[in-house]
């Protein structure tokens, strides 16, 4: 079914390039072969290298501070009504405005990169982790205190697994939207990475060359989901009846 | 008794509890109820729905410590509960969560425990997939596994049928009696208290006072039905005795 969906894609591509001229939108032949060509030099794989580590070190500092700063904003009401029009801000600025403020302030390197994607992220994290620990059930709580268990005890056995689903949630919605907004840091400051060859591609009106990269990488991210996230939510959800 | 018997002792003195309606008003849910229980003891909480019977439990737990008076009970005394429904955790196997409430219990003290229950067979099985029956049955075990020096049972039986009630409330004396400890188990039903108990608290409607402290002559021994009759004659003699009358 899914790859009868795709074969359609390509054939509605394949029919675009025919229409609109391979300058505009070049045929899937063209496109493969140009990543090859790119992963021949060895480009493609240290671009999409860079371009992955800066997703994977802004997303785990975003999931790892929204996940604690969401738990506490949902457990206590004072932090919630502290901490909520900061969110509030940070929800409604600009993925550009973060960027660019990053950039001005710390200057054109990694640091300003990872921490200007990770601030794009977070608020969204901490959004979703609250409204997990907001509903958190208060009669595992008093299991829990009346069986005196420990701190470690309740957060693995009690609490995580209520907030699994929770964590899934903004790990996918974070997922995608880390790496788009890696990819416009990239673009705007930095001298490698997927980003930036889309940028050099651009100038250069190198339609090929974006969709090579563009492409390589959602494959990369299609193999993360298929292969990390589902397996990891398969697990985490062994626990649930299923239909026999 | 046993030398564990002073340790296991528990002191109830509470001068009052109420909680804030959500109209703005206060509701007066205890009233002075003061109370011991020894270890060995098993002492039911009988009174009518409503009159403040779970938070009284809540309170002695310690889950709630809003209220006027004190709760004693030694600080390194076990405490186990059953609450009202099964509460495991549906993530964990039915061995896991007995587990988790009771890290140190031995794997052979569990396997007898499991045996006695009749949880055998499901120890591997996840709570979502038990009847209410069996996960109350895993509830009591996750209690009973802990060895508790106080153990808080609140309406262990509700809503089984009669058949597997009774059986519970048989494996529930006979473990009260293997072990030395103090229990309060809260029911409004009379039968399983007279079965169950060494001692019958009654309760008013709330705001909830001790109406009556009956003793059952023998207990968690079979009663002969006059024996019954006659304890069931004074409950209901002493449940709708005035105030002023009361207390002994």
């Amino acid at each position: 079914m899914r790859l009868v969906s795709l074969a359609l894609l390509l054939a509605a591509w394949y029919a675009g390039s025919q229409l609109a001229g391979a300058r505009l939108l070049p045929d899937p032949q063209a496109v493969a072969l140009a990543i090859i060509d790119e992963a021949r030099s060895g480009a493609l794989a240290f671009n999409l290298g860079a371009t992955l580590a800066r997703v994977a070190v802004a997303f785990l500092i975003a999931m790892t501070l929204g996940s604690v700063i969401g738990l506490i904003m949902g457990r206590s009401r004072i932090a919630d009504r502290l901490g909520d029009p900061w969110l509030i801000v940070l929800l409604n600025l600009p993925a550009l405005v973060i960027i660019v403020l990053a950039y001005v302030w710390v200057g054109l390197v990694e640091t300003a990169a990872i921490a200007a994607v990770a601030l794009n992220k977070l608020p969204i994290a901490i959004v979703t982790v609250r409204e997990g620990a907001r509903s958190l059930d208060h009669g595992l709580d008093d299991v829990a205190q009346v069986f005196r268990m420990g701190a470690w005890t309740r957060l693995r056995h009690v609490m995580l697994p209520q907030l699994a689903p929770y964590l899934a949630a903004a790990a996918r919605s974070g997922l995608s939207l880390v790496w788009k907004i890696v990819l416009i840091v990239e673009l705007l400051g930095r001298p490698n990475g997927v980003g930036f060859e889309i940028g050099v591609a651009f100038q250069l009106f190198d339609v090929t060359r974006i969709l090579a990269y563009a492409l390589a990488f959602i494959a990369v991210m299609l193999a993360i989901e298929t292969f990390l996230v589902q397996p990891l939510e398969r697990h985490v959800a062994r626990w649930r009846p299923r239909p026999a | 008794m046993s030398p564990a018997g002073a340790r296991g002792r528990l002191d109830v003195n509470i001068k009052q509890k109420s909680f804030r309606a959500a109209s703005g008003g206060k509701l007066h849910v205890l009233g002075e109820l003061v109370f011991s229980l020894r270890s060995g003891e098993v002492a039911a909480l009988v009174g009518p729905s409503g009159c403040g019977k779970t938070t009284l439990l809540r309170i002695v737990a310690g889950l709630d410590r809003d209220f006027d008076g004190h709760v004693a009970f030694a600080a390194d005394g076990t405490l186990a509960m059953v609450f009202q429904e099964p509460r495991l955790l549906p993530w964990r196997t039915v061995e896991q969560n007995v587990r988790l409430a009771a890290p140190r219990a031995s794997d052979a003290g569990l396997e007898v425990l499991f045996q006695t229950l009749g949880l055998n067979a499901h120890r591997d099985h996840y709570p979502g997939e038990l009847s209410l029956g069996l996960a109350r049955r895993v509830a009591l075990a996750r209690a009973f596994a802990v060895e508790p020096d106080l153990l808080l049972l609140d309406e262990p039986f509700v809503s089984l049928d009669d058949a597997l009630a009774a059986r519970l409330r048989e494996e529930l004396a006979e473990l009260v009696n293997r072990r030395p400890i103090a229990t309060l188990l809260v029911t409004h039903n009379v039968e399983e208290a007279i079965g169950l108990a060494d001692r019958l608290l009654l309760l008013s409607i709330g705001p909830a006072r001790i109406l009556a402290d009956v003793p059952v002559a023998r207990p968690r021994a079979a009663h002969t039905p006059a024996e019954l009759a006659a304890l069931r004659d004074e409950i209901a003699r002493r449940l709708n005795q005035p105030f002023s009358q009361a207390n002994r």
